[in-house]
C-alpha cells in the first residue's frame, strides 16, 4: 500500500512540498467554510482529508482546484501561488463525486476533451487517450456513451479523463461513494496501485475512515473548517492528539481523570469511574491535578476469568453485553461505577467452553503503553 | 371500461371541433353548416388569394425571427439566472423576466404601440407598424416562455459537468458551447417551437403593433370571419393545423433520439 511504497518526505524538514496551503480560509457570509488551514502535502503522497460531512474538506478541495477562491490566506502549487490562476490553467485535475463525465460525448470523446483543451496533435491525443483506457482497463468501452457504462466503469472512465492530461495533482472528491461495498473495497487498492504506477500526486476527500486509512500515505482528519491532526493511518489511529480525533478514528474507550503523579516516562492518574489509579505511558510532564481524557481502543483490552499479572492497568466488571461480529466479538462490560468499557476479541476458534455469557464477571486488563492521556 | 370512456370523452372534448373544421373545409357549399358534398376547390381558390398568401408568408417571417431572437436572448437570461447566484437586481431581473407571462396582453400590445409611436416621432425609427414592430412585439412575450422553458432545463442539468470542462482547461466560452448548450438543446428546440407557435397564433399584440403594409395571418384570419365564416377560412385553419401538427412531430421524433434507452 501507498505507506509502504512511499517514503516520507514530511519528516524531512528541507523537503519542499508540491502544496501549500498558507492560513487559508473561506466563509460564505456568516459561515465560516474552512478556517486558517495551514497545510503541506508532499510529491508522490496519498493524501486525505477526512471529515464528517460540512466539515470543510470539500470546500478546501475545490479552493485547490479553483473553483471557490479563499476569503484569506494563499496556495501554492509547485512554488507557484495559486491566487490568481483561474481552473482552466491549474495544472491539478479533479475526479468529481458525481463523475461528471459529459453525456453527449463518448468514453473516448470524454478522455479527450481535456487533450484537445491543449492542442495537442490528433496521434498524440489517439494514443495518450488508449493508454489511459487501458490503464483503467476499459480499452473495450471506448465507443460507449456514459449511460451505457455501470457504476464502476463510470467510475473507471472519470478516474480515466482526470488522468489523461497528467496533472501534478489528482484530486478526487468522494471517488468510491457511488460504489456498493464489495466493488468499492476492490477499487480501492486498485486506486493506490494506479497511483503507485503513474506516480502523480494524489488529495482525496472522503468521510470513510476505513477508506482513508486504506489508501492514504497521510490523512488530515477536519472539523468544523480546521485541521484537527495530520498524519500517517497508524498515527492517526495510535496516537490521536485531541478527544475528537480518539473519538472519530476508530471506537475509543475513554474515561475522565485528573493527574495524580508525572514521572519522566508515565503518569499516573486518578479515574473517579475506577477504584484504583491507571498507570499511563506519557513522555510530557504534567503538573498535578491536570485534568485529562484516559483513552484506551477496545482491541488493546484483554478480558478475562482472571485477576490479570501485576504492572497492568485493569479493571473489574460484568458482560452486559456481546456484539457477534464473526470475525470478532465486542463485549461491552459495565463497572461498578456504570461506566462501560469496550473489549474486543478474536474468535480464535469455532466454539469455545469457556465462553463468556452476559452478567459473567470479568476482569479487564491493558499495558500502560497501550494506553493514552489526552489533554486537548 | 369506465377509464376508456373517460379518455375518448377527453380526446372528444379536445378534438372534435377541430375534425370538424377540417371535414367542413371540403365541404362544396358556400354554407358553412350544410353538408354539400366534397370537393377541395376551397383550397384552389385559397392559392389564389394574394392577401391570404401574403399574410401567411409575413406571419412565418415573423414567427421564425421572433422565434430564433427569442431563444438567443432568453437562453442567455436563464444562464444568467440559473448560474449567476449573485449580483446586484437579481431579484428584481427574476421578477421583470417572467412578468408579461402574467401580463395581459391588451396593455402589452398598447404599451408598446405607444413606444412605436413615441420612438419614431423621437428617433425616426421603426418607421410606421411593420415587419420589425411585430417582431420585436412577439419577441417581448416570446422572450419569458423560453427563459422559463430553458432554465428549468439548466438548474436540472449537474453544475460539476461545467466545472469538469473547465478543470480539463476549457475556457467559460468553450464549455459553454462545447458542454451546456448540446445538454440543454432540447430545452432550445422547445423554447423556439413555444416562441414559433405564440407568435404564429397572436391576436392581440399583432392588432396593436400591425399596420397597412404588414398583416399576419391570424390578424387577416379575424378579419375576414367578422364577415362572415366562409369554407375558405375553414381549409386554410385546416392547412395552419396540419404544418403545426407536422412540426411537433419532428420535434417528438428528436426529443425521442436524444433519450436512447439503455441496452443493459
Amino acid at each position: 500500500m501507498a505507506s509502504q511504497t512511499t517514503a516520507a518526505p514530511w519528516n524531512d524538514p528541507g523537503a519542499k512540498p508540491l502544496i501549500r496551503f498558507e492560513g487559508v480560509s473561506k466563509r460564505f457570509g456568516d459561515f465560516v467554510a474552512v478556517d486558517q488551514v495551514d497545510l503541506a502535502i508532499h510529491k508522490g503522497e496519498f493524501f486525505s482529508l477526512l471529515g464528517a460531512s460540512g466539515c470543510g474538506k470539500t470546500t478546501l478541495l475545490r479552493m485547490l482546484a479553483g473553483f471557490e477562491t479563499p476569503t484569506e490566506g494563499r496556495i501554492f502549487i509547485d512554488g507557484v501561488d495559486m491566487s490568481a490562476v483561474p481552473p482552466y490553467e491549474r495544472p491539478v485535475n479533479m475526479m468529481f463525486q458525481s463523475y461528471a463525465l459529459f453525456p453527449h460525448m463518448t468514453v473516448e470523446a470524454n478522455i479527450a476533451f481535456g487533450l484537445k483543451q491543449d492542442r495537442l496533435p490528433q496521434p498524440v491525443i489517439t494514443d495518450r487517450t488508449k493508454a489511459v483506457l487501458d490503464l483503467v482497463q476499459m480499452g473495450k468501452f471506448a465507443t460507449r456513451k456514459p449511460h451505457q457504462l455501470s457504476g464502476g466503469q463510470r467510475q473507471r472512465v472519470a478516474l480515466a479523463r482526470a488522468l489523461a492530461k497528467e496533472p501534478k495533482v489528482l484530486l478526487l472528491d468522494e471517488p468510491l461513494g457511488a460504489l456498493d461495498k464489495k466493488l468499492r473495497e476492490a477499487t480501492q487498492l486498485e486506486l493506490v496501485n494506479i497511483q503507485d504506477r503513474v506516480g502523480v500526486t494524489f488529495v482525496m476527500v472522503t468521510h470513510d475512515q476505513e477508506e482513508a486509512m486504506t489508501m492514504s500515505s497521510r490523512i488530515g482528519v477536519m472539523n468544523s473548517g480546521r485541521i484537527a491532526q495530520v498524519g500517517t493511518p497508524v498515527d492517526i489511529y495510535e496516537y490521536p492528539e485531541s478527544r475528537f480525533v480518539a473519538d472519530f478514528i476508530g471506537a475509543a474507550n475513554m474515561f475522565e481523570a485528573s493527574v495524580r503523579q508525572s514521572g519522566t516516562d508515565q503518569v499516573v492518574v486518578n479515574c473517579p469511574e475506577l477504584a484504583h489509579d491507571l498507570i499511563i505511558a506519557h513522555n510530557d510532564m504534567l503538573p498535578e491535578g491536570t485534568p485529562v481524557t484516559v483513552m484506551v481502543r477496545p482491541e488493546k483490552v484483554a478480558i478475562s476469568r482472571d485477576k490479570p499479572a501485576e504492572g497492568l492497568n485493569w479493571a473489574q466488571g460484568v458482560v452486559a453485553d456481546i456484539a457477534y461480529l464473526g470475525d470478532v466479538s465486542i463485549f461491552h462490560v459495565r463497572l461498578e461505577s456504570g461506566h462501560r468499557i469496550e473489549a474486543l476479541q478474536t474468535n480464535l476458534r469455532h466454539t469455545d467452553e469457556r465462553k463468556l455469557t452476559w452478567e459473567d464477571p470479568v476482569y479487564l486488563s491493558w499495558h500502560p503503553a497501550n494506553a493514552l492521556v489526552l489533554t486537548k | 371500461m369506465i377509464l376508456y370512456g373517460l379518455l375518448i370523452l377527453a380526446y372528444a372534448f379536445l378534438y372534435v371541433p377541430i375534425v370538424v373544421m377540417i371535414v367542413f373545409s371540403f365541404n362544396a357549399s358556400r354554407l358553412v353548416t350544410v353538408w354539400g358534398g366534397f370537393s377541395t376547390k376551397w383550397y384552389g381558390e385559397l392559392l389564389h388569394d394574394e392577401k391570404v398568401l401574403d399574410a401567411a408568408w409575413l406571419s412565418l417571417k415573423v414567427a421564425m425571427t421572433s422565434a430564433t431572437v427569442s431563444t438567443v436572448l432568453g437562453t442567455l437570461a436563464a444562464v444568467v439566472l440559473v448560474r449567476f447566484t449573485r449580483f446586484f437586481g437579481r431579484t428584481l431581473f427574476t421578477g421583470m423576466v417572467t412578468a408579461p407571462l402574467v401580463m395581459p396582453e391588451v396593455i402589452t400590445g398598447l404599451a408598446l404601440l405607444l413606444l412605436f409611436v413615441a420612438m419614431e416621432a423621437v428617433v425616426g425609427w421603426p418607421s410606421g407598424r411593420s415587419f420589425t414592430t411585430i417582431v420585436i412585439a412577439h419577441t417581448t412575450f416570446s422572450l419569458s416562455f423560453v427563459t422559463v422553458v430553458v432554465r428549468s432545463r439548466l438548474s436540472q442539468m449537474d453544475a460539476s459537468l461545467e466545472e469538469a470542462a473547465m478543470d480539463l482547461g476549457a475556457r467559460p466560452l468553450k464549455v459553454f458551447l462545447a458542454i451546456t448548450l448540446p445538454l440543454i438543446a432540447p430545452a432550445l428546440l422547445a423554447g423556439w417551437l413555444l416562441a414559433f407557435t405564440l407568435s404564429i397564433d397572436d391576436v392581440v399584440i399583432s392588432a396593436f403593433v400591425s399596420g397597412p403594409g404588414a398583416t399576419p395571418l391570424p390578424i387577416v384570419i379575424f378579419s375576414k370571419v367578422r364577415l362572415g365564416v366562409s369554407p375558405e377560412i375553414n381549409a386554410l385553419a385546416t392547412l395552419v393545423v396540419t404544418v403545426v401538427a407536422v412540426a411537433m412531430a419532428i420535434a417528438g421524433r428528436v426529443a425521442l433520439k436524444r433519450e436512447q434507452p439503455r441496452p443493459q
